[in-house]
Order: structure tokens, then sequence, then C-alpha cells
């Protein structure tokens, strides 16, 4: 097979240094992965492209690259899978973090957060003396999140992140969540209260804003997305309401099952609370740019025709019939 | 100047339990490795760990026992025993920091079955619990606070008078050269598979530390102990774990028979490794193969059983070689593994140099002899990661650092490294001398041997040694010259190659690992001992040690 990779490089060392793109023709065998084509490109062609590699197996998390402009492992796609029409593979780094040298991008940030999360278990009450008695299906969810292998392709990816790298992100949220969803983490009951205390505040599991993106990115199945949902529904459960984003939930669920559609203008004022003048205010000039342009909700909110469906299903949500 | 009580070289399992011990013991203590922690390849582990649950109605003896005889009577009885006696308690600490091993029905540790043992006591995460492991053991390491060079190699051992007493190390990020001062050094470097080609092994497992430990005096032991892992994938020889055949698979030659049974009808597919990888081999060679392989048949376990429990290796088929498990039979064949031997070590993991330790694959204590059994090997890296860490701890406290000349050595290193640099173009490439050897080696240092090819292979070795000398690396930048690294870790890859090929070639009879064409039954009246290698004056020393027996008398081993 005659592929040809199309390569972002970058030398912080040249006398110009831009990132710049550089093709290679590369024969291959019909398995090939785009690793194997990258790996040969180094060892045959030109020694001086930097690349992390190791496991070849998808287990150890370093050649995290964007092949054809999304993130994923080069070990686990296949070079058949990966080309064009034209027998074109497009190779860049990881975004979000910086490039350090070609392929190689600064892992500190990705880091920085997962340390930010205490990621180690803490249990409150007394150490067993045996192992701690857990079900065997809890454990199986958890192996759902500690399957991840910190490639970072769920952070290259995420969009909240690309415009405000204060977010935790979704590597370091589903880390969070392999803590407190373990039934050994936190108190008696395995609640991880403080956590998600901590994990409630601006930055942390509100931040999201559900794209998807790193769901469709990970490599190993983790769907972080999901994970920072199942810490919101942890979060509110443990009474952490008093939040915008808790609010902004509990305003749009009853919005919807009160009228049968959102009411952007309550769900705006219940979100930072109606009593908090100086957050309301600030949404002025955004309230201003909608008048002008007629985007202004309706102040006079009215039920949707046949509402009562809606309502029953709300009911039917919140108290699920016992099969 | 950067200086601690202990610093630990690599950080794998082995390397994080090490310096977590040590700093908990007290030490100033670093970890520096070449990839970050959690990259390392203790990730691709992923059958599970052994231990004897006495609550389980088992009982440390009997893991030892499977030990001595995986081991074919080869390793030594006393570290056997401490191995053994301590696995409980490392396997619970292990849960108590996180790890979620898979339960029963009753909410505790699940076990499988796996080979060389006559009862279920390998507890997992499914299909990856090295990973689990290893990524908890990296919490773990956040949690105490050890300083951690990450992404730095270490390219050399500083000794004065003969006492190690520091490291050279290049910051791969940089392309800086910086010598660490330290009180003890513990080399949790792990193997060497890449000497090999294929392997199942990450790329990043190139011997560093067993090369550089021989280097500065250590005595390496059991080195010809190689083993083939029965089942690794055709085409790149990635790994397919023995917990497919602990959770009941089946190997297949050709004509769909079950063939294990004509050499260990008892155990069948579950024999120690030595024993399946020589059976494939011999099948494989009688021309009862597929395009080079056998077939792991998984399909009458059920999709169910494999999403929950070997998820991972059916990934591999299908992402690797397009084949879905459940539906159809995957081609394996042995492959390179794992190094039973390497720097010979005592029960706390201190070698013969002062102040030096090892522990984990690097490492032979030896708790393997001929032949590691599955899931024996995660078990070494706690076990005595632990221990040694304990004991460089406690040495440091008594040792003062050694004064060295910082900038002559810095110098020096930044030098050589420089000279390498600045070698001609002679059209030879770091990857065609690697290539070289790889093959060499596993054309005549794998299942089966003979004294022609290892000869054959030494001379091979030879003449890539002369070309490494010369060979020029493309890259001659500072930041993230992983064409560099590549080309230090070949020097050290050459130095492991010679020292199995010396050692397998010394070593007349077939035992474990070793199976000679030209010696082909074990001889315990002359080869009952370990065969140990030391860097002489022309080339490698061999020497010999005796294999300690407590309990347990070598017998002929039935499977």
């Amino acid at each position: 097979m005659e592929v040809t990779l199309r390569i972002r490089r970058y030398d912080p060392e040249s006398n110009r240094p831009e990132s710049y793109w550089e093709e290679f023709p590369v024969s291959l065998e019909g398995n090939a992965t785009v690793l194997d084509a990258l790996i040969k490109v180094r060892e045959e062609v030109d020694g001086t492209l930097s690349l992390r590699c190791s496991c070849r197996s998808s287990i150890c998390g370093s050649c995290a690259v964007r092949i054809n402009g999304q993130a994923g492992l080069a070990c686990k796609m296949q070079a058949a899978d990966a080309v064009d029409s034209d027998g074109v593979i497009v190779v860049e780094p990881p975004g979000v973090m910086p490039v350090v040298k070609d392929l190689v991008v600064d892992f500190k940030p990705f880091w920085d957060k997962i340390r930010e999360v205490e990621p180690y278990l803490q249990p409150q009450g007394e150490e067993p003396e045996g192992e701690y008695l857990a079900s065997n299906e809890s454990m199986l969810h958890l192996s759902g999140v500690t399957s991840c292998i910190m490639c970072g392709a769920c952070v290259s990816d995420c969009t909240v992140l690309e415009v405000d790298p204060t977010f935790l992100g979704p590597a370091a949220l589903a880390k969070a969540y392999r803590f407190t969803a373990d039934p050994r983490d936190g108190d008696e009951e395995g609640v991880s209260k403080e956590r998600l205390e901590k994990l409630s505040e601006v930055t942390g599991m509100w931040d999201c804003t559900r794209c998807s993106e790193c769901v469709q990115v990970c490599p190993k199945g983790v769907a972080p997305m999901d994970r920072i949902m199942a810490l919101r529904d942890q979060a509110m459960e443990a009474g952490l309401t008093d939040n915008n984003g808790s609010r902004h939930a509990t305003a749009f669920t009853e919005s919807v099952a009160h009228s049968g559609w959102l009411d952007e203008l309550q769900l705006t004022v219940k979100s930072v609370g109606a009593g908090n003048v100086p957050a309301l205010l600030g949404f002025a000039p955004v309230g201003l740019r909608a008048l002008a342009r007629g985007k202004m909700p309706p102040i006079i909110h009215k039920s949707i025709e046949n509402v009562e469906g809606i309502r029953k299903l709300a009911e039917k949500l919140e108290d699920p019939e016992p099969e | 100047m950067l200086e601690h009580d202990v610093l630990v070289i690599g950080a794998g399992l082995a390397g994080m339990r090490a310096a977590i011990a040590a700093k908990a013991g007290g030490a100033d203590t670093a970890i520096i490795s070449k990839v970050h922690p959690v990259r390392s390849h203790s990730n691709a582990a992923q059958g599970g760990i052994n231990a004897a649950l006495i609550d389980r109605g088992d009982n440390w003896e009997d893991h030892a026992y499977d030990t001595v005889k995986g081991s074919d009577f080869l390793g030594d009885q006393d570290a056997i025993e401490v191995m053994c006696q301590s696995a409980g308690t490392s396997l619970i600490d292990m849960e108590h920091m996180g790890v979620t091993f898979n339960r029963d029905d009753a909410g505790r540790l699940g076990t499988r079955a796996f080979g060389g043992q006559r009862r279920a006591r390998t507890f997992f995460v499914g299909d990856f619990t090295g990973q689990a492991m290893l990524h908890v053991m990296f919490e773990q390491l956040i949690k105490s606070g050890v300083r951690s060079y990450e992404e730095w190699f270490v390219t050399g051992l500083i000794q004065e008078d003969g006492q190690v007493c520091g490291v050279t190390a290049l910051e791969i990020r940089t392309g800086q050269v910086y010598a660490i001062r330290a009180k003890t050094v513990i080399f949790c470097t792990g193997g060497l598979g890449r000497v090999f080609e294929p392997s199942t092994n990450a790329l990043i497992v190139t011997g560093d530390g067993i090369a550089l430990a021989y280097n500065a005096g250590a005595r390496l032991m059991d080195m010809e102990m190689v083993q083939y892992h029965p089942t690794t994938l055709a085409g790149s020889g990635v790994l397919i774990s023995e917990a497919a055949r602990g959770e009941g698979a089946y190997l297949l030659d050709k004509n769909g028979d079950r063939f294990m049974e004509k050499y260990a009808p008892n155990m069948m597919e579950l024999a120690s490794r030595d024993v399946v990888s020589r059976a494939e081999q011999t099948e494989i060679n009688a021309g009862n193969d597929v395009d080079g392989c056998v077939l792991l048949d998984c399909r009458h376990l059920g999709a169910e059983l494999i999403q929950e429990k070997l998820s991972q290796i059916r990934e591999i088929g299908i992402d690797l070689i397009g084949i879905d498990m459940v539906k159809q039979p995957i081609p394996i064949r042995p492959g390179m593994h794992y190094i039973m031997g390497g720097i010979k070590t005592d029960v706390d993991g201190l070698t013969n140099l002062p102040g030096v330790y090892a522990a984990g694959e690097c490492a032979c204590v030896s708790v393997h002899g001929g032949n590691r059994l599955g899931a024996n090997s995660l078990l070494d890296t706690i076990v005595f990661g632990e221990r040694s860490g304990n004991h460089a701890a406690q040495a440091a406290r008594e040792i003062e650092y050694v004064d060295f000349d910082v900038d002559g050595v810095v110098d020096r290193e930044r030098e050589r490294i420089q000279d390498m640099l600045d070698r001609p173009n002679n059209d030879d490439r770091v990857a065609s001398v690697r290539l070289g050897m790889g093959q060499s080696m596993n054309a005549n240092l794998a299942v089966y041997r003979n004294q022609a090819g290892m000869q054959e292979t030494l001379g091979d070795l030879d003449e890539l040694r002369e070309r490494y000398s010369k060979v020029p690396v493309d890259n001659k930048g500072r930041v993230f010259n992983t064409d560099l690294v590549f080309a230090l870790e070949l020097g050290f890859m050459l130095d492991c190659a010679q020292t199995i090929a010396v050692s397998a070639l010394d070593r007349q009879d077939s035992r474990g690992a070793q199976s000679r064409t030209d010696f082909p039954n074990r001889d315990d009246e002359n080869w009952m001992k370990h065969v140990v290698v030391t860097k002489g004056e022309g080339g490698p020393d061999i020497s010999y040690l005796p294999v300690t027996v407590t309990q347990w008398t070598p017998e002929e081993r039935k499977y």
C-alpha cells in the first residue's frame, strides 16, 4: 500500500521557528497502522521527526496525535482506514497543549489538572484487614473509567479547553469521577462530598458544554462527558445545588416540565439566582443585543399545545412506577 | 547540585513502589524516567497478579512450589519463599490503594486460573491488570510527593573508586546533560525485549539499566533465560494475554486439533509458558501451522465473557489484524516476551556493588529461574520494589555523599554525546543496526537453540557493534531529540544481546526457557547452577553461582 504522510512539523531550533507541512511517501503492509507509517519515516527517511510512542497496542497512551483533524492514537488507526481518496493521511500534534517539537506536545497542563483533582483514593473510615468488600458491578463500572490511558486525545479536542484553559477538562474530570464513584472513597456510604464540592466550583464539572467531542475521540471508550454528567448527578444528589450549573439544570427541567419548552429569560434569572443583581446586570449587554436583533425571548412565556402530555411525562420521570 | 539519598531509575511498577517505600522510610527520594511514569511498560501486563490468600484456603507454600517447578528448579527457593509469603500483604496493599480488582459474588477479590499453577490464585482487573496497577501506583507517587524527573534519560553511572555516587542524565525536552548525585541508586528499568525482533515489548524496553549496571561491574545472572510467550499476535508480535487460556481458550493446529494433549495431558493449554511455546514451535516446525502460526480459539467462551474479561485483547485483534476473536480464532505464535535473568540481587534488591539496588524485570533475585509463571511478574515488581526501597532508604542513612568533579563529568558526557552527533553520514542507520541485532537474536536465541546458531549471532553482534561505533545520528538538534535517544539505547541493547548469547552458549543443557537441540536434556549434575556474566577486560566473563534449595528437591517436570 502506497500512502503519503502529510505531517505538521515544528522545530523550535530552526532559524524561522514556525510550523510547516512536509509530505513523505511510504510503502506499507496491508495491516500497518498510522504509527507504523510514522516510525517508518523516522527510521528510514528522516530521523529528525520527533514523536512519542511506545507500546504499539493502545495501552501506554504515548502516541496521541491528530489524524485527519481528529485526535486519536496513531497505533490504533489502520493506515488503510485513514487515507483519503488521494492516498494522503494528515498527521498533526494534538491540540490545546503547546507544541514542543513536531508531534510532541507539552503535557504539563494536562498533568497539572490531573493533580488538581487529588487523584488518589481517600477513604474516611478505618481500613479493613483484608480487602474492601465491593460488588463486581461497581468495580466493572469503575474499570470503564480506569481504562483511561491518559493519552490526552479528549483534552486535545475539547471545545471548552480550546477557549478556556482554566477548565479542568474531560480527562481530569473523568479521573475525579473514578474516585467519586468508588464505593471505597469518601464516607461510609461511599459519598465523596468534599471532592464533589470542589468539582462543583467554577472551572469544574459545570463548565462542560456537552459537545460530545471527547466521547467521539476517546480511544478507550471512557466517554469522559458521560462521566462529567454523572458527576453532576452525584453533586446534586449530595445536595450541592447552590451554584449556577446546578440551578441551571433545575430551572431547565422545571421549565420544560411546566410549559413544554424553554423559558430562556427565567432560565437566566434562576441560574444565577434572582437576588444576584450584579450577575443579572452583567447580562444586560447580551439582552440589549438580542433585543436589537429581534431575538429577545417573549416576556410572557406561554405553554405549548397539549402540554398535559409533557407534564405527565415529566411526572413519570420524576417518580417512575415500579417495574 | 541535584542530589538525593535514593535515586530510583525507571518509573514502572517496581520503580514507583521502590520510590514510595524509600520516601516513607524518610529518605530524600527522587525517581527518574525516560518516559512519563504512566507510559511505562508495566502497562502491558494483562492477565493478573498471583497471591495465595489464606482466607481462600490457599497457602504460600503451594504457590512457591508451583513457582519453583515453573522455574525448572533454577529459581532460588529462599527468594521464592520471600516473594510468595509477601504476596498476600502486597496484593491487599494494592487493593487498599485503589486498584479496581474484579470481585466474586461475595464482593471479595475474584480469581482466574493461570498457567503452571494447580489452583486459581491470579487476581485481575479485566485484561489490563498492569495498567490498572500502574496508574494506581502513579496516584500514590503523586500523593507521596517524591521528586520526579520525567522524560530524563540516564546515560551513565558516575563512579569514584568503584563506588557508584550518581548518574549522568539527558533532559530530553532541552537536550541538557546533568549530573545527579545519589547515595543509593535503584535500577527499576524493566526488561530488554527490543533486543529481539519481533517482541511483545514496548519500544522503550531497551535494557538500559541492565547494561548500565553491567558496565559498572554488576553481576548479571540467568541471562540465557529468555521467555517466549506462547500467544503473540501474527505480524507485529503484540501480546495476547494468557488470560485467554486462563478463561478456557484452546490452542489448535491447522487441523483444528488441541495439540497440547501430546505435550501436557493434564494442564493442557495451561502448562507453563516454556512448555507451551516449545509445543507450538514443534508443531509449527512440523508443518502443522497456519502461515507460521497456530490458532487461539476463544469462540466457545461467548461474547459476554470476552467483553467482561478479555476486552482489550479482543480490541487488539480487531485493530491490528482485523479479526474479532468472538467470531474467529486468532493466529498466534511464540514471541519474545520477558527476561528471567538480570542484575543479580539479594532479597533486599542489593547488588554486588555497594549502594546499588535493582528490582523488577531488570533484576534477577532469582525468583523466576528458567521460566517465569504468568502473573508472577507483577508480584515480583511490587514485592521487591518495596523491599529495595525500604533497604536503600535505611542504607542511605549510613552513607555520605561522595564528592566528584561535577563539571568534568558533565563535560565528558556532553562531549561523548556531541561526538555521536558529529559523526559523518555513512549511509548506515541506527534502525538498520537494531533490526540486524533483533533478527539475529530471534533466529538463534529463540525457543530452540544450538551452538552453531549462537556462535553465528555472536559473530553478527561483533559486526553490529563495529557498525554501531560509526552509525550517524540524523537529528543534530537539542530539543526532544528522539533520534539521539534511540542511538544511545542501541548501545545498551548491544551490550545486553552479547550477555544473553554468551550465557546461552555457555549453558550446555536444556532447562526452562533454554532448549538446546545439541544438549536436549536437563543435566542437574553439571548445570544445576546459575550462569553469571560480568564485564571483563576483553569482554564478558562467565562464572557460576549455586542454586539455593530449601525444601523442594529437583525432579522431572510434568504438566
